[in-house]
């Protein structure tokens, strides 16, 4: 690289932010969980894994998520699935999630702190998500 | 393509001498074969500070804090942890009170610490500049050139109340201002990294770890006195520290924040790495100037001051490697900010090189005011193999043992003086019931004898002479007298002698004189050493009610003093004994008594 100005370092920064974000777990309190037990990754997990780093990337979340991979849940029917923790929002299982449904967990319950109520398959209880 | 997950291989000295480089080779050897690398990014940091266990081997984002790493395991860790997302659980760190094995937020090493220093040792790559500037890095600089006056930097460090790390804890802003306000053609900043007290390595680590810190410091200091000109004066016995420390050099010319007009300014400087050849009294700022300068390294009488007149006659700000590192943070996050942690007189943090009978021995950075309990009971985990504290030494050779009643002071520059110890450059030497303290101060005046430069008689002929008595009482012919005259002598030093080396000498001694008279009374009236350690006072011999006869002493015995069979039991012929102590820790029927 050639030589920097004041602006270029600044720029730099927080251009490299976001990489080095990723490596921090302190003061993050938004957890994105993907279930990555055998069943998870033949029914596409890895998509849905690297769809959601990609829309967190782009919505400029990197700061504030955690995305960790895990082993199997135990629904295996609906994999692969996700689990979603955050403030304010109640825990939540999402199910047969792929590239498009993962996309819209980062940008409606995570930005938007809606539930994505078709997708639903575990905690909180039906009944809850019907009120 | 983005990476999911992060492996964090400690690349300190420590983990390195146990296989970390193979661990990390391994690593990415088996990320390729089972075709993630694009998945896992696998990163050599620097030292996390919990050497006790290392290698080790962190994860992320799962916290996985994976301990005595083998490079064999890396297969494990890959097709387990990257793959399938579980963790190897045998490689988790455990401690004594919890059964199971425990995540990294839980330990109790790093619960008590605060880590300013060490901000980014172990989570960044030393060797990359991105991930450095990723972390706030050359935001310090940045705000200086663009948004300060030199004036504006010094209250800047006044208000935080930063003083040197390197042991007398002289206040950085002053140093500073004393080189501002002299006009001279030519100024230079140096870096004091001959970090040379026994068991201290906290400079090594961070310069390892994080060594764009210290460039981007050294850089601050040069604006603000109108300097352009740095060294850092590094021991020959640090090749990782040096490497890593060239190689950031490099980065940060590339990068334009090094060389002429830094970042587009008027501002011009840059910095160059001379290696000391090992001598201890290099790390005194005058001995160590002169070694800079290509003289022998020996100390000159101070006034004047190197901030005044140092290298080559020119103002020169010298500060240690420690302190060097908190600088950048007091302008990214604010010298307010840096004055509210410790206490009243000594602000921020203080990195401890924690070794001895403890536990968890390791590197470890509190607030200024941590009680020395916290530290050795808290963060180290107590003392090991279930035995008594005795006292912890701190300052090295120039420093004091702090006995058990003191364990609850805040420790700070002022506190530990008052206690005839000082806080030196940060070692901490735990010892435990099987330490004498006659033998301790000998060990440290041994020490100061080969280490003395010899150009001042105080410190020449002290050191020779304390070091004598010592040797004389840990061979049971000491008397009285000898106390007064330990004392006598390790005044006038003090008083006397020509720098730091020779004044703070008799430390060692004159701290436990006062604070474990009694142990030098039992070397001196009952020709005793209660530890074991001073070897002319003990003698070996063989209880025959416990002896069985198995003969494993006789084996192990290197001079062939031990005899007998399995009917008469065995004995040890005093006259050739070595008192080497096998015997004593091979019997496993405490057969063979130390008295």
């Amino acid at each position: 690289m050639a030589k920097m100005t004041l602006e270029q370092l600044r720029k730099l920064r927080e251009e490299k932010k976001g990489e080095m974000d990723k490596r921090e777990v302190e003061g993050k309190n938004i957890q994105i969980i993907v279930g990555m037990g055998t069943c998870g990754i033949a029914a596409g997990a890895k998509q849905t894994f690297e769809e959601i780093i990609r829309e967190v990337d782009a919505n400029g979340l990197a700061a504030q998520v955690v995305i960790r991979q895990t082993g199997c849940m135990g629904l295996c029917h609906v994999e692969p699935t996700v689990e979603v923790v955050m403030p304010d929002m109640p825990d939540t299982i999402y199910g047969r999630v792929d590239g498009a449904i993962a996309k819209e967990i980062v940008v409606r319950h995570v930005l938007g702190k809606a539930l994505l109520e078709n997708h639903i398959y575990d905690r909180p209880a039906v009944d809850i998500v019907k009120q | 393509m983005a990476y999911k997950q992060f492996i964090l291989v400690c690349g300190g000295t420590g983990c390195e001498s146990s296989k970390a480089d193979d661990i990390y080779k391994e690593l990415i050897a088996n990320a390729e074969a089972m075709g993630v690398k694009d998945d896992v990014q696998i990163v050599k940091t620097g030292c996390f500070g919990f050497c006790e266990k290392g290698p080790i081997v962190k994860v992320l984002p799962t916290e996985s804090f994976y301990v005595e790493v083998k490079p064999e395991d890396a297969k494990e860790i890959i097709a387990e942890q990257v793959i399938k997302g579980r963790e190897v659980k045998r490689l988790l760190y455990k401690d004594d009170k919890a059964k199971d094995r425990i995540k990294l937020e839980d330990i109790g090493f790093y619960q008590k610490q605060f880590r300013i220093v060490l901000r980014n040792c172990g989570i960044i790559n030393p060797e990359n500049i991105d991930e450095y500037i990723a972390r706030d890095g050359y935001a310090g600089l940045e705000k200086v050139l663009g948004s300060m006056k030199p004036e504006d930097v010094i209250a800047e460090l006044k208000t935080s109340g930063l003083r040197g790390r390197g042991g007398a804890g002289f206040p950085t802003w002053r140093k500073w201002e004393f080189s501002k306000n002299i006009s001279s053609d030519q100024k230079y900043v140096v870096c004091n990294a001959d970090e040379g007290d026994p068991g201290a390595y906290m400079d090594r680590s961070t310069i390892e770890g994080d060594p764009h810190s210290i460039i981007e410091a050294m850089s601050i200091c040069g604006y603000t006195i109108g300097a352009d000109k740095g060294y850092v004066y590094i021991r020959a016995e640090y090749p990782l520290a040096i490497d890593r420390l060239k190689i950031a050099l490099k980065q940060a010319r590339e990068y334009g924040l090094l060389g002429n007009n830094i970042l587009g300014t008027n501002f011009s400087f840059d910095i160059e790495v001379r290696l000391g050849a090992g001598a201890f009294v290099c790390g005194e700022e005058t001995a160590l100037l002169q070694s800079l300068e290509g003289h022998r390294g020996m100390a000159v009488p101070r006034p004047p001051f190197p901030a005044v007149k140092g290298l080559w006659g020119k103002p020169t700000v010298i500060n240690n490697v420690e302190t060097w590192a908190n600088i950048p943070v007091i302008f990214t996050k604010g010298a307010e900010w840096f004055n509210k942690i410790g206490t009243e007189t000594s602000k921020g943090t203080k990195v401890f090189a924690l070794t001895g009978k403890v536990k968890s021995s390791g590197l470890v950075e509190v607030p200024m005011g941590t009680s020395l309990r916290d530290i050795v009971f808290g963060i180290g985990g107590g003392i090991k193999d279930g035995k008594k504290f005795k006292g912890a030494q701190t300052g090295g050779p120039s420093g004091g043992i702090i006995p058990p009643d003191y364990l609850d002071t805040p420790i700070d520059y002022e506190s530990l003086t008052s206690l005839g110890s000082m806080m030196g450059s940060g070692g901490l030497i735990v010892m435990d019931e099987d330490d004498c303290v006659v033998d301790v101060s000998r060990f440290y005046m041994e020490f100061c004898v080969d280490e003395s430069c010899g150009k001042c008689s105080p410190c020449r002929i002290g050191t020779n002479q304390m070091h004598s008595i010592l040797q004389k009482i840990s061979r049971g012919n000491g008397t009285m007298e000898d106390l007064d005259k330990l004392e006598k002598i390790g005044l006038a030093m003090k008083k006397a002698a020509l720098c730091g080396l020779g004044q703070t000498a008799p430390n060692p001694t004159l701290s436990t004189i006062k604070r474990f008279r009694n142990e030098y009374l039992e070397h001196i009236n009952d020709k005793s050493c209660q530890a074991g350690k001073c070897k002319d006072l003990i003698v070996y011999s063989i209880n025959k009610e416990n002896c069985i006869g198995c003969g494993l002493c006789a084996r192990k015995c290197p001079t062939n003093c031990i005899s007998g069979d399995k009917t008469q039991k065995y004995t040890i012929d005093a006259s050739k004994c070595i008192k080497c102590g096998e015997c004593y820790k091979v019997c496993k029927f405490n057969a063979v008594l130390k008295k």
